[in-house]
């Protein structure tokens, strides 16, 4: 059996209990909503860009505790980066907790991020994980559809 | 008789312990069920010794494969007492049935201005199908709101059935919650207000004593993998003369009479909604299947399932942070329930660590959890092979879920 403490991490209790930037933005000139029609995750996230860089993030919503503290713990981290730092971001996330369990997660340099990396050993749960990344990734580009884990673009 | 489901959990391969002794607590029978050894090798000797395509071949082997077929349609008659083997026409599953009825009764009967009634508990394969009619014949859509504790208004049913609907369709038992809903009520006063009654079984037939003509609507429909049987089959039971007055559903092979070159003329019922080449396997487990629960004995089904979710809300309510939603009575093998404020998915991710399997989510009926103010609700459902020890296993991993989100229990 997988250690369920390794999804589980205090961090991601913490976050999912008392989510960071959980709230509108003032003046926010990009948006996405996103969701997760299989388990009912729902995110709306608003940003503030300020000549390419993230000024300020909120996010509302509900969704599991994975989906909660992702989303939490994302807008921390990307919290002041240039949208291509975020897009970094997004991609060293994705390749974490997508990758093999049977491997050590390269989480150097994610910081708190790190606390995701348990997601990789179950993979019904990955979607969670990603989703308000997913969403960050549609407001940056300013794209106007909803976001959705089972689109095609996935 | 009392049903013995740890006897019976031994003719299900898939249910055997793990190597180490760990037992496997699968209690998301709603979602399907697990498959018995006599329907498997049902499957198995009907390739070795009966297949051919059906209906068309000249020869011995083929005959032998029709007879298989054929003689399946007259067992599921026979299971839910329909009018006549000729009104069950054989589909992919419930939700093949519903909309088999949607776009050939509903495309040739509803027009513009018409309503079409449906119910907040119902299934979206039971909903969707129905939205799709209304909007393409413009005509209205009118949902019957359910009450508090999860049974269908029967007062806002029958305001519903004031606007003369053309056609009323409900669950007979909710999928979300189990309640059980009195269908032969409903159906009796659809009828009379002139509605072509449809039910969506898929929740009963596995589980309840079925007899259509005491029902007495105008469509039943259920799948054969939530009984036991395999997957891809399942039927629409029908009144034949219905069947009869209807539009071909698909178009194809089996389904015609005689073909011109600019048309085509209809097979008899119900063949003429059968066009391809049939799921023949299919109808043969489902057959085996259904023989399998008649020896157990429906009565003692229900009856067991019932007690199991007595005493699994029971135990459930024993939780200081566990809520119940559904009927206290009138409620099939269904237990639907959320864990304080932990996701459903949460506390799903933790059961599944004790090798206990339910479902979350929200049931493919949103309407009805939006009504229940939850997104998503933890789904423990029982069957023939569940017994209390899957209920203990149960309470104890929500006790570990509980413990590791700090929920007081």
């Amino acid at each position: 059996m997988t250690d369920l403490t390794e999804l589980y991490q205090q961090v991601i209790i913490e976050h999912s209990r008392s989510p960071r930037n959980f709230r509108p933005v003032p003046d926010a000139n990009r948006s996405a909503e996103g969701a997760n029609p299989l388990c009912g995750d729902q995110i709306s996230l608003q940003v503030r860009l300020e000549a390419d860089r993230i000024a300020d993030i909120g996010f509302q919503g509900s969704g599991c505790a994975i989906s909660k503290a992702a989303a939490s713990l994302m807008t921390g981290a990307v919290l002041g980066k240039t949208t291509a730092e975020a897009e970094d971001l997004f991609r060293r996330v994705q390749a974490m907790v997508t990758g093999r369990a049977d491997v050590p997660a390269d989480t150097a340099g994610l910081g708190k991020l790190a606390a995701l990396a348990g997601v990789r050993a179950f993979p019904a749960r990955v979607k969670c994980a990603s989703l308000a990344w997913h969403t960050l990734h549609a407001a940056l580009h300013g794209s106007e559809r909803a976001v959705s884990t089972e689109s095609p673009s996935d | 008789v009392p049903l013995d489901a740890a006897r019976l959990r031994r003719d299900f391969p898939l249910l055997h312990p793990a190597p180490d002794g760990t037992p496997l607590v699968y209690l998301d029978n709603a979602a399907t069920t697990q498959k018995p050894h006599v329907v498997l090798d049902a499957i198995q000797r009907y390739y070795e010794t009966s297949n051919a395509n059906v209906h068309r071949g000249a020869y011995d082997l083929a005959v032998r494969a029709t007879a298989a077929y054929e003689q399946a349609r007259r067992r599921v008659a026979a299971f839910v007492n329909a009018w006549t083997p000729e009104g069950v026409v054989f589909t992919r599953g419930t939700t093949e049935a519903i909309n088999l009825v949607a776009a050939s009764w509903g495309r040739a009967n509803v027009r513009a201005g018409d309503c079409v009634v449906v119910t907040a508990m119902d299934h979206h394969s039971n909903l969707v199908p129905w939205q799709l009619l209304c909007q393409e014949k413009g005509a209205a859509l009118r949902m019957v709101e359910v009450t508090p504790d999860g049974r269908i208004d029967l007062e806002d049913f029958d305001r519903a059935l004031a606007r003369g609907p053309r056609l009323v369709a409900f669950p007979h038992v909710s999928n979300a919650l189990g309640t059980i809903v009195p269908a032969a009520d409903l159906a009796r006063r659809a009828r009379s207000a002139g509605a072509v009654v449809v039910v969506d079984g898929a929740q009963s037939t596995p589980h309840l004593p079925v007899d259509l003509q005491a029902i007495d609507c105008d469509f039943y429909a259920f799948s054969g993998h939530k009984m036991l049987g395999p997957m891809g089959i399942g039927a629409l039971v029908a009144r034949p003369s219905l069947l009869e007055a209807m539009p071909p559903y698909q178009a194809g092979g089996e389904m015609i009479a005689r073909v011109w070159d600019d048309h085509a003329s209809w097979n008899q019922v119900p063949h003429k909604f059968e066009a391809g080449t049939p799921n023949v396997e299919g109808a043969v487990g489902l057959a085996a299947a259904l023989d399998y629960l008649e020896t157990v004995g429906r009565p003692a089904v229900a009856a067991h399932e019932t007690a199991l979710a007595r005493h699994a809300i029971a135990r459930l309510t024993e939780l200081e942070g566990v809520t119940v939603y559904g009927p206290v009575t009138d409620r099939a093998g269904v237990v639907s329930f959320s864990l304080a404020d932990v996701h459903p998915h949460d506390v799903a991710t933790v059961l599944d660590q004790e090798r206990v399997c339910v479902r979350a989510g929200h049931h493919c009926a949103q309407p009805l959890m939006r009504r229940l103010n939850v997104a998503a609700t933890v789904r423990a459902s029982f069957y023939v092979y569940n017994d209390a020890g899957d209920v203990d296993a149960l309470v104890g991993a929500l006790r570990k879920a509980a413990a590791l989100f700090g929920v007081p229990v």
